[in-house]
């Protein structure tokens, strides 16, 4: 494990009690919405933040646990905050070679590498200008450059692509894919948006009120969310229950038949919003969950829309993902009473 | 409105007479209420300027200036405030980058202890120094036994001038360091730079124009020093007599000296704080 990480720390309200590992060359994505401990732990990472108790290591070498702290600046950690911090009285090339400058490289080496990291990213064209001179999605660059160019062993990339406008982050988002490809250390990436997540890392970790509620490699988090929170990240229907049988599952929304599953006792449930249909009435079809409910809400998302329902006697919340032909036909609108229906063979039930 | 619903009144035209009528003459007074203590305001500083360069001999002014009791208390007045922005820049500036990254009750304390000069009647920091560095003072009676003696010497100038200027330097440079962005120097930290590199290049570049101005206070709140300088340096010509001091003692002999003195200090003055203003204080 070239990193090693258990962090118990706080700053302000918020602490974090958060285990991370990875080898080298991994990308590992941290989830969680705002306060969640995220950037406390990024910062313990980089040692900007102490920790009260655990420890971090990164090949081998400790960096900080209860007793000892290395300073940030004896740490080989590169580091990218959602704001470039460029320094603002230096140009994009000084900036990137401060890093190689401040580790004892004499200038002419510091600012050769300064312009190899800049043209490995599309910018060395820009290698002259003041950071004021730059867009922000040129400076995004020139500050991933700045932090590559000391070789770090740990890359720490904090909401690294949020703050950019969304015609400009797909552009950032694929030069970061494209560095991080080659980058030999292990990258912490901090984030709230699913699609950096899915497209940069090879590990997710999501994290929730300072603790991990589930990690695992993308593909199987998006199959099988295992926490409210990243279910609704992973844009799917989940719902706690027990299986009872091998065809049935008990949950809020009332017993959930299934194309059959092995399991007993606790267990997950979970289908897609586009798998849901909406009913004026009760369907008399071959569906073989269906429930009333009432629309809490309706939204358009691209072509489809998104009907938020309350159903079953629990007022379960469930989301509907339909065409607009059916939000015509149907007459959705805040209070509408439908009848919602779900195939077994679109459910998946999973042991908790 | 009854007019409007019955039909048989007056017509509605004539409601506005009913409606406040805005009166000409109000919102002049009340200009006048503000602009007449303003102007006032102005001229109690822009007279006495003009007083001074309407009192000048301009004809005589250069023979005035080349007086030898002027040059010789101009060019201490010169040599003593430079030497002072000096130690406030090499000692304050430590001083000023340590508060701004400290946010104890200590740092705090400390701040409010260094204020006490802003507030404090320059005499009685002149008594204070004295107390301190005088014969049988607090440090003065060690550095006797050492054979150095600081009141009524050019050294003492010196320090009456810190002792009233470095709060402002302090003040006003940490003001500006305190403005930096925290995480840029955080950031500056990750990529290796020890604590004086984050300070010299990154933390330094970006307070230089609040640290430009501080010096600027601190050098004109220096070179107009005088109560402190008189009690603790005394008035020797060509000794400790600054160019202040020298101001007083002429007036009382050869007024058109002091008169030429004054428009000295009044350029130097202008033209120092003119220049900081176009270079860094916007």
């Amino acid at each position: 494990m070239s990193l090693d990480a258990h962090v118990l720390a706080h700053r302000g309200g918020f602490g974090a009690d958060i285990a991370l590992r990875a080898r080298d060359g991994e990308v590992l994505a941290v989830l969680g919405p705002n306060g969640a401990g995220k950037t406390t732990a990024l910062h313990a990472l980089a040692g900007l933040v102490r920790l009260d108790a655990g420890h971090v290591r990164v090949d081998g070498t400790t960096w900080a646990d209860a007793h000892h702290h290395v300073d940030p600046s004896q740490r080989a950690v590169g580091m990218l905050s959602a704001d470039h911090l460029l320094f603002p009285h230096l140009s994009a090339s000084a900036n990137v070679a401060f890093g190689p400058r401040s580790r004892g490289a004499r200038r002419a080496v510091a600012h050769a590498r300064a312009d190899r990291e800049l043209t490995a990213l599309g910018i060395g064209d820009l290698a002259g200008r003041r950071p004021a001179q730059l867009s922000h999605g040129q400076a995004q660059r020139v500050a991933l450059a700045r932090a590559l160019a000391t070789d770090p062993r740990l890359l720490l990339l904090d909401e690294p692509l949020s703050a950019l406008d969304p015609a400009t982050r797909p552009h950032v988002r694929a030069a970061l894919a494209g560095r991080l490809r080659d980058f030999p250390g292990t990258t912490v990436i901090v984030t709230h948006d699913p699609l950096d997540a899915l497209t940069l890392a090879d590990h997710l970790v999501f994290v929730e009120g300072g603790v991990v509620v589930q990690d695992g490699a993308p593909a199987e988090v998006v199959a099988r969310p295992r926490d409210p929170y990243v279910a609704h990240v992973v844009g799917l229907n989940l719902y706690a229950g027990t299986a009872e049988d091998g065809t049935s599952v008990l949950t809020p929304l009332g017993p959930v038949v299934t194309a059959g599953h092995e399991h007993r006792g606790p267990s997950w449930v979970a289908f897609s919003p586009t798998a849901v249909a909406l009913y004026p009435e009760r369907p008399h079809s071959s569906v073989r969950n269906v429930w009333p409910a009432v629309v809490q809400s309706v939204e358009m998302v691209g072509q489809s829309a998104r009907v938020r329902l309350a159903a079953a006697e629990g007022d379960t919340p469930v989301i509907a993902e339909v065409t607009a032909g059916s939000v015509a036909s149907l007459r959705l609108h805040h209070g509408s009473e439908v009848w919602v229906g779900v195939k077994a063979t679109e459910v998946n039930a999973y042991p908790s | 409105m009854s007019t409007a619903t019955s039909g048989t009144g007056p017509p509605p035209a004539a409601d506005t007479t009913a409606a406040p009528v805005p009166s000409p003459w109000r919102p002049r007074a009340s200009r006048a209420l503000l602009v007449v203590p303003a102007a006032l305001a102005v001229a109690l500083v822009v007279v006495p300027l003009l007083g001074l360069l309407a009192g000048t001999e301009w004809a005589q002014l250069p023979a005035r200036l080349t007086d030898p009791v002027v040059r010789p208390a101009l060019w201490l007045s010169l040599v003593t405030t430079l030497v002072t922005v000096a130690v406030c820049l090499l000692l304050g500036t430590p001083l000023a980058w340590l508060l701004s990254r400290a946010d104890g009750r200590g740092a705090t304390w400390l701040r409010a202890v260094l204020t006490v000069p802003v507030v404090l009647p320059p005499v009685v920091g002149g008594v204070a120094l004295l107390l301190a560095y005088g014969r049988n003072g607090l440090v003065g009676s060690t550095l006797e036994a050492f054979g150095v003696r600081i009141p009524f010497t050019p050294v003492a100038v010196v320090l009456a001038q810190v002792f009233v200027s470095l709060p402002f330097f302090v003040l006003a440079a940490e003001g500006a360091m305190r403005g930096i962005d925290r995480r840029v120097l955080d950031v500056a930290a990750t990529l290796g730079a020890s604590p004086a590199r984050v300070l010299l290049r990154v933390a330094l570049p970006l307070a230089a124009p609040g640290i430009a101005s501080g010096a600027a206070l601190a050098w004109a709140r220096a070179l107009g020093e005088f109560g402190a300088t008189i009690t603790f340096a005394g008035n020797f010509a060509g000794r400790t007599q600054t160019a202040p001091l020298a101001v007083y003692v002429a007036l009382q002999e050869d007024p058109q000296t002091a008169v030429a003195l004054s428009l000295a200090l009044l350029t130097v003055s202008v033209l120092v704080l003119g220049l900081l203003r176009g270079r860094w204080m916007r």
